[in-house]
Formats: C-alpha cells, structure tokens, sequence
C-alpha cells in the first residue's frame, strides 16, 4: 500500500498537450476513479503512473519515492488491462505465478500465493485451463487474480468491464469493491461509465480535455457540480439545463415561462444563466416529489415517456429544450398529454451560460 | 415428395461432380511427383517406353545404388552435396529468421521515421526476378571471391529471403496484442524479457512458419545456385540434378532418384511443423 501524488504531471506528443499540468494525491488505500469522455486523458493519465507512458513534464511519487525514470517493473504496481492481456500460451495457474516467476520467488511460494488468490476469486477449478478455454468473466477475475498475487502497492484498473455485458458487469463491479474492501490497497480505476464511478469510488476525478474538472466524493460531485459539464455527466439521466435570462427574482425563458430562482441567488437584471434541475427533482405532481418550501410549477407536454418499472422516466418539452422527469408512481402517460411538473428549487442548480460555472453563492 | 427427391439428386449430383474436380486437381499437382518417384525405382527401358508404361513389370533400386557408387558407375557425390544443401539452407534461413524477427518485430511495435518507405522498398525487392540479379551478383561474386563458396550462396539466399521473413513476422507481431508486452512490464519484466517470455512464444507459430518458407526456398533455388557455383565444394543438390545430364544422354533414372533425396528432408520438415504451419497460415490470414 502506498500513497501516490502527481505534481503538475504533463504529457504532450509533440505539439499536442494530451494532459494539462494535472495535480492530485490519492491517499492509501484510498479507490479514486478517473472518468470522464473518451479522449479526456485519463487512460493516459494511468499509463503515465504505471510507467508505460513517459511523462512530458512534472513529478510522480508512489509511497516516497519519485518514479519519474523507473520502468514499469520497478513501480511494484499491478494493473488489469481492458482486453484482460492475459497469455495465451500459459496456463491460468502460469498467469496468475508469471510476476513470482520473474522474480525468482521459490516454486512453493508461487503455489501458496496462486491458490490463495485462485481462492479469493474461486479460479480454482480454471487453474490448469488456458485463457482461450475461458468465458469473458473468468478471464475479467484471471487478470485481477494476476494483479492480487503480486501484492502490489497500488492497483490499477483501465476500464477492466467495457468487455463484459451489462449482467457481467455489475456483477464484477461488486466483486471489484469487496475485493478492495478485503485487500485493502490503493486503487487507481479508469473508466468511461459514470455509474461504475459513483459506485466504485471513494473519490471520484472527473477529467476532460487534459484537464481535472472536479474531484470529490461520488455524492459531493453528485450535489454539487462545479459545472455543467460535471453536472451533465454524472448522474442519469443527466442533468436538465434550460436556458434563460434573470429578470429580478425570476428566470424568464424564452417562450415566456417564468420560473423562480433557487432560494438564496441575488443576480443581475439580464444576466444570461441556465437553470439545472435533476430529474429526481422535477417530477408530474402527485409523484413522491418530496415536499419542501420552494416549489414551483410548469405545465409541459410529454412527447416520450420510458417505464423502468419502479419509476418512468418522462421526456416533455418545455422552452424548445428537452426536459426528462421522474414518475416515482408511474402510470401510462400518452404522448402528448399535458401535465403540471413541480419543481423543487432549493435542488436546483443555476450555471453562467457563457463560462459553465455554478453560480452557488 | 417429387421436389424433395429432385432435390437430393441434384445434391449429390453436385457433391460428386466437386469430387471430380478436385481429383482431377490433385491428379495435376500429383502425378508428377509420382511419376518422378515411381521412375527413380524403374529400369531406364521402362521409363523412355513409347507408349508409357504406367503400371511398373520390376522395381529395383538400381538407379540409387548406381548414384551412390564410384564414379565409373555414374555415381555422384551426393552425400557432399546433401552436406552443401544443409549448410547453406539452414544457415541462411536462421540468419534470415532473426532478421526478420528483429525487423518484423520493429515494424510491428515501433514508429520511426521512413518507416512506411522503407518496408515498400523491402518489398519491392520481392518484384525483382533473383535470376534477373544473377548477372550482376556473379561479377561482384567474381570480384570478392566469393563464387563457388559457402558463404556466397548463404548472403544470397539472406537477401532473397530477409524481406518475406520480415513482412511475414511483422504480421504475426501485429497479431499480439501491445497490452501483452505490456503486462508483462508490469509483472516484472524488462522490455527484453517481455519479449521472449511473452511476445516470441505467442508468435513462435508464425516464426516457424516464415522459417519453413525460408528453408523451403534455398533448399530447392535452382537458378542462382547453378551461376554462382562450380565444384563439389559448393554445389547444391538441385544444382547436382545437373550431374545427370552428359552431351547426348540425359539419365532420367539417376535425376528422379536424386531428387527422391531431395524432396524426403522437405517433405519429414514439413510433416513436423505441419500443425505450426496451418496454425500460423491461419493467424496470419486474419491480419486485416
């Protein structure tokens, strides 16, 4: 187990900057999450920890030492690839023994910590198969087999379930979680999928373009995000945002509606905002919207609505902009109906249409 | 009813003429070599008969011992020959095979300048006919002393076969995956180690199989082999087929049965790593 900081860590090929100067510490032990879009940065972000990338610029220091220069053999990492990487022409028992192996550990060291992580992840019975005899999810536990065995102080995961079906996946999700709860070490998780994110971390780093946009617990970036590139992608569905302009304690949207303000935000006259409701937060009335003193109220037509079971999702418009509302009690609703929505605005959220930054006082 | 029977008849109809046709392909690949082995066991009466004799009356080895006897007896060296062949084959399709590993696995892996450029040149090379080298290769051959030598028929068959064996490994390596070299890096491995403990077993089918063409190609050249060596001390077993020929006669017993000897080394080499050969043939052949 290890701490890990990056300390203003830069990549670039050429005149392409990928990574921006990016700055962060992971405590031990600690499960932080990368995500954001494809391109953002993080996977290279990763890479440039497990040393298979070279870092353009700054500082990387795993426990207490700065790991600039190391190859990736002497970071004492692990790292679970998103195609698995496992060998083919060894055995699941070779596999999960190669890093014993290489480092010339005694053959009944080898066995003793193979059957133990075999046991930890019930590879037992697999342990003679090759990886080509193996289904998607017994590979997936393989090459985390193949990371646990080595002990590593920290591990690394680049989105180790994009290659699973949705079953799969939340069924590796939980196993990844307990096996951090049981292993205990620092983990550095990749991923696109934002409710692999909210799930897994203890914090999550929300990147984009190269850049850290916000990094916080999963119910901290939730509740309040720093802008509407986090509000829109975390959380699902995403965040609403409709566009308007302050006119005193009101926002006036461009077919006329007005709504409040969230309680507690003075503006300017005229100052062009976007009000951010969750569909949590908007919901047909009479649908479990938890009561609280600054409602306020819009009728919209439904164009779609998505049963889920426990609840609908309701897609209406309002203002030229899709909205999508929650019904905790779902009925059928019949496309293009008309219904009053409440909103619970102490909830909401109000963003500077030009910057993107919430406006939270 | 009536359809359904149709049907069936018009499916074995089908399967039948398939059948014929790839009897007939194999009959056209076939005999040949059949007949080259059945005439280096017949007396030369029998093989020279007008109409052909295709059922043999005597099988004898004559033709062989005569090619093992002394030189009175139209025997040749063949042994010396066999000896050369070996050399010279299996040196140049090493040297020929790490070659192309290291440049194939350079290709596959690495970005550098020209690269694009240099592996059109290297294939351009495969466009030139070898004979048409023949000219220029004897007079520089003549110059440097190395005609009629070991060495000489070695560099040639490198360079002839250096480019396949580079194009043919460069997709095998393409074939593994990066992550692979990769975790082993991580796993403990310097990047030399990942590479011959992971990257070179998964390809090795296909290494095996660009050695075999390799092998297969200077075991059997025939035209640079017969300019660019003059004695026993260099001369290669199709170059030795030569050795039947005399101003009137050509002995068509003694060429079948040398080039028995020729094909037995090629046919057991390639029944050993037959099932590398298909296996890398295969992985090869998905390479988009």
């Amino acid at each position: 187990m290890a701490q890990v900081h990056l300390k203003n860590v830069k990549k670039s090929y050429g005149a392409l900057d990928v990574v921006h100067s990016i700055n962060l510490s992971i405590a031990e032990g600690e499960f932080v999450v990368l995500v954001g879009p494809s391109g953002c940065g993080k996977s290279t972000t990763l890479r440039m920890v497990a040393g298979l990338e070279d870092i353009s610029g700054g500082e990387i220091v795993i426990g207490d030492r700065v790991v600039n220069d190391l190859p990736p053999r002497e970071r004492n990492l692990a790292m679970v690839f998103q195609n698995y990487a496992l060998y083919p022409h060894m055995t699941v028992r070779e596999n999960l023994g190669f890093s014993l192996k290489i480092a010339k550990k005694s053959q009944a060291e080898i066995n003793k910590a193979v059957d133990e992580a075999a046991e930890i992840l019930a590879l037992t019975p697999l342990l003679d198969r090759k990886p080509g005899a193996l289904s998607g999810g017994q590979r997936q536990r393989v090459a985390m087999g193949r990371a646990i065995v080595r002990q590593p102080d920290v591990f690394l995961f680049d989105e180790p379930l994009s290659n699973l079906d949705a079953k799969l996946r939340t069924q590796m999700r939980v196993e990844i979680k307990k096996l951090h709860q049981k292993v205990g070490s620092t983990v550095i998780y990749v991923t696109h999928d934002q409710i692999e994110a909210m799930t897994l971390a203890d914090r999550i780093v929300i990147m984009r373009d190269g850049h850290i946009v916000q990094v916080g617990t999963p119910l901290d970036v939730f509740e309040n995000p720093v802008n509407t590139f986090v509000a829109t992608f975390i959380g699902s569905p995403p965040m609403n945002l409709l566009s308007g302009v302050v006119k005193g304690d009101q926002l006036g949207l461009s077919d006329g509606t007005r709504i409040p303000l969230p309680p507690g935000m003075k503006l300017a006259d005229g100052r062009r905002v976007q009000l951010g409701i969750r569909a949590d937060n908007i919901m047909p009335e009479g649908h479990a919207l938890p009561p609280t003193a600054h409602m306020a109220h819009v009728d919209m037509k439904v164009t779609l609505s998505e049963p889920l079971g426990t609840e609908t999702v309701v897609y209406a418009q309002l203002a030229g902009t899709e909205v999508q509302a929650k019904m905790l009690n779902p009925r059928p609703v019949v496309p293009g109906e008309v219904l009053r929505f409440g909103i619970a605005l102490d909830k909401c959220h109000l963003f500077d249409a030009d910057t993107g930054l919430n406006l939270k006082a | 009813m009536a359809s359904a029977s149709q049907h069936r008849l018009r499916k074995r109809l089908l399967k039948t003429g398939h059948f014929i046709g790839l009897f007939l392909a194999m009959c056209v690949i076939c005999i040949p070599g059949l007949w080259v082995v059945l005439n280096s066991f017949r007396p030369t009466v029998e093989i020279m008969a007008k109409p052909p004799v295709w059922i043999p009356n005597e099988l004898n080895l004559d033709h062989y011992r005569a090619m093992f006897g002394g030189a009175g007896q139209g025997g040749i060296p063949v042994w010396t020959y066999f000896t050369n062949s070996l050399i010279i084959s299996v040196t140049s399709t090493v040297i020929a095979l790490l070659v192309g590993m290291a440049g194939g696995y350079a290709f596959a892996r690495y970005k550098f300048k020209g690269k694009g450029m240099t592996f059109v040149m290297l294939m351009a090379t495969r466009a030139v006919p070898g004979v048409a080298l023949s000219l220029p290769v004897f007079i520089i051959f003549g110059r440097t002393g190395l005609i009629d030598t070991h060495l000489g028929m070695i560099l040639v068959y490198v360079a002839m076969n250096v480019p396949f064996t580079i194009w043919l490994i460069d997709g095998f390596f393409r074939q593994v995956p990066k992550e692979l070299a990769e975790a082993a890096e991580i796993d403990g491995c310097t990047r030399w180690q990942a590479f011959w403990k992971v990257e070179f077993p998964v390809a090795r089918a296909g290494i095996a199989s660009a050695g075999i063409f390799a092998f297969l190609t200077s075991w059997n050249e025939y035209a640079l082999a017969s300019q660019l060596t003059r004695s026993v001390s260099s001369k290669t077993m199709p170059v030795g087929l030569l050795d039947f020929t005399s101003q009137f006669t050509l002995n068509w017993g003694g060429m079948c049965a040398l080039a028995v000897l020729m094909i037995i080394p090629a046919l057991i080499l390639t029944f050993l790593v037959q099932k590398h050969l298909i296996a890398g043939l295969t992985f090869g052949g998905v390479k988009g």
